[in-house]
């Protein structure tokens, strides 16, 4: 018999370290801030809120808490992004902004801003459509000849989001106000203190998205074969990566415009999970989905902790642990 | 009966003629293997019995239903390709990899039970490499990962295995032994072979019928015997060839001459 426990198994025991792991994250997070609680009293406040005195209520509910949800589902989002862009572009650079989501979202953003629209929907709604035209434009302009080439796809996107970023400069060029240009740098390094907590139920517009990528999580296995070996082991090659590319693109396109840029953990994230539990899908989904949202809920505490004078953006945090953290663990594996 | 039978095949890429008015009937149980020069098509003809290329015009069936009719998972099932090379970029373990071989038997959302592990670890045991189970594939061999693939394919528990040069870049002994598993699967199992090969000698040791393809069209089918004549071969790849019956159960054994820089 085989020794290595079954994949049923493996799912689980690793699905629940995880969820641990973000459920510590998260009570760190409430715990930790400008204001510090103490552990009672933010327990108190989460269980019983009727009881917890009016203060501590607030700043656990309406302030921590919305923040540390986005923050977990940015960073699940994001790196369930990026290990399925990896995946369908057999590419292990591919990042989940790879097809021109970045530039368009933030040529919207930008844009958006620069009109004086509020951050909350006007902007938001900017950066989503944003996103999706360009994301259009990658999808349908190389499908008239070799809609399915990896490279072709990966070149569209990289043209696009060189574009985008000539625009952005412009753009920022053309701003006088020096807040303005704070705002928008702010948003391209993914920001979380604009958050208004009525963003917060869009997201679960992500929930269909995840479940039909956990779904394709086999198939997706097979087409890091190659598209011939996956079609002769009986995967409809063209239909699974359309479906990946739209329900990833989507949910990407909707957590950026509530969040900005936060860089590297889409690439960082589904690259530790494939060092540490090797190739297969279905474990690497769950693994990404619950660790990247421990892993920004982690960095957003400490972009709040680092900075006394009252913000700094998360994504200069998740660079900063996270490429070290990597390199160390290629150095381990090499070793 | 016939598992393979082709009509009438043409296929293009682009303006480019690759199969030309092609018909064959493999039977079931055959050993059949097709030679070529370089860009006679032969691959181009697995790929199409695949499914993976769509004909300009003929047809194909496969075990008396046309190829088209096939859904992917359900072709799958019936016929396995074992390609000429495969992505080592983000490795699988052998046993993951045997494993997908199950995969056209899953639905959706299945995940390989006691049953598709048991015939996972005989698979690889039939091929000898059930020592390297843990082991992720980058981390072997040539020979050691061809074995991988066909023991992948042997888990699809197929008809009919397709073969891309799978002795291609492997020692004698190891083309031999994976020659031996193939006649060994087609003898206990009753698996159709088909495979390409560039390599004369090792399918006029082991093929039951040989096709010739020359630039897209059958030039011959039939016995080693029949196929591999000094005649026919001149013909087909333009290169004297000596044809030495005198060997082994009088199976023909081929040398290329050597070209007039050669002091002899």
């Amino acid at each position: 018999m085989s020794a290595s426990p079954s994949l049923r198994a493996r799912q689980l025991a690793v699905s629940l370290l995880l969820a641990l792991l973000l459920a510590a994250a998260g009570l760190l997070a409430m715990v930790f801030g400008s204001s510090g609680l103490d552990l009672a009293t933010t327990l108190t406040a989460l269980w019983a809120p009727e009881q917890a005195e009016p203060t501590a209520r607030a700043i656990v509910w309406q302030i921590r808490l919305p923040r540390i949800l986005l923050a977990a589902v940015v960073g699940a989002t994001l790196s369930l992004g990026g290990l399925v862009f990896q995946a369908l572009l057999r590419n292990p650079l591919a990042e989940p902004y790879i097809l021109g989501i970045s530039g368009g979202s933030a040529v919207g953003a930008i844009g958006g801003m620069l009109l004086g629209l509020t951050m909350f929907p006007g902007v938001t709604v900017a950066a989503f459509l944003g996103s999706m035209v360009t994301l259009a434009l990658v999808l349908l302009l190389p499908a008239s000849r070799a809609a399915t080439g990896k490279d072709s796809l990966l070149l569209g996107g990289v043209m696009v989001n060189a574009f985008c970023s000539a625009v952005i400069t412009f753009l920022i060029s053309l701003s006088q106000e020096s807040t303005q240009v704070h705002h928008i740098l702010f948003w391209l390094m993914g920001d979380f203190s604009m958050l208004k907590s009525e963003q917060l139920p869009i997201l679960l517009l992500i929930l269909p998205c995840l479940a039909l990528i956990f779904v394709m999580a086999r198939p997706m296995n097979l087409l890091l074969l190659g598209r011939e070996s996956a079609s002769a082991l009986g995967v409809n090659v063209q239909r699974v990566r359309v479906l990946l590319l739209v329900a990833t693109s989507f949910m990407v396109s909707l957590v950026v415009c509530q969040s900005g840029l936060v860089g590297f953990v889409g690439l960082v994230i589904p690259h530790i999970f494939r060092q540490l539990l090797g190739s297969d899908h279905r474990l690497l989904a769950p693994a990404c989905v619950l660790g990247g949202g421990a892993y920004l809920v982690f960095c957003d505490l400490l972009a709040r902790m680092l900075s006394k004078t009252g913000e700094m953006p998360v994504g200069i945090v998740t660079a900063l642990i996270g490429a070290p953290l990597f390199i160390f663990l290629l150095w381990r594996a090499r070793r | 009966m016939s598992v393979v039978r082709v009509r009438g095949l043409n296929l293009h890429y682009g303006h480019q003629q690759v199969l030309r008015d092609l018909s064959l009937a493999i039977e079931k149980g055959e050993f059949f293997v097709v030679i070529g020069p370089n860009g006679s098509g032969k691959t181009s003809l697995l790929k199409v019995l695949a499914h993976l290329l769509k004909p300009a015009g003929g047809s194909v069936e496969l075990l008396g239903k046309p190829l088209f009719a096939y859904g992917r998972g359900e072709l799958a099932r019936c016929l396995a390709l074992v390609p000429q090379q495969m992505p080592l970029d983000f490795p699988f373990t052998v046993r993951e990899t045997v494993l997908m071989g199950r995969s056209p038997h899953l639905g959706l959302l299945g995940v390989e039970g006691r049953q598709d592990h048991a015939l996972a670890r005989e698979a690889m045991d039939f091929t000898g490499v059930r020592h390297l189970e843990d082991r992720r594939l980058d981390q072997l061999s040539g020979g050691e990962r061809q074995r991988v693939i066909i023991a992948r394919a042997i888990c699809q528990q197929p008809q009919v295995i397709l073969l891309d040069e799978p002795t291609a870049s492997l020692d004698p002994a190891h083309q031999v032994h994976i020659m031996d598993l193939l006649e060994r699967l087609r003898q206990e199992q009753g698996i159709t072979v088909v495979m390409v090969s560039h390599d004369l000698n090792l399918a006029a040791l082991y093929a039951d019928r040989l096709l010739l393809l020359r630039e897209g069209e059958a030039l011959t089918v039939g016995s080693p015997r029949e196929v591999l004549t000094v005649g026919t071969l001149r013909h087909c790849f333009g290169c004297e060839m000596l044809v030495d019956l005198r060997g082994l159960d009088g199976i023909p054994r081929i040398t290329p001459l050597p070209g007039k820089y050669l002091p002899r």
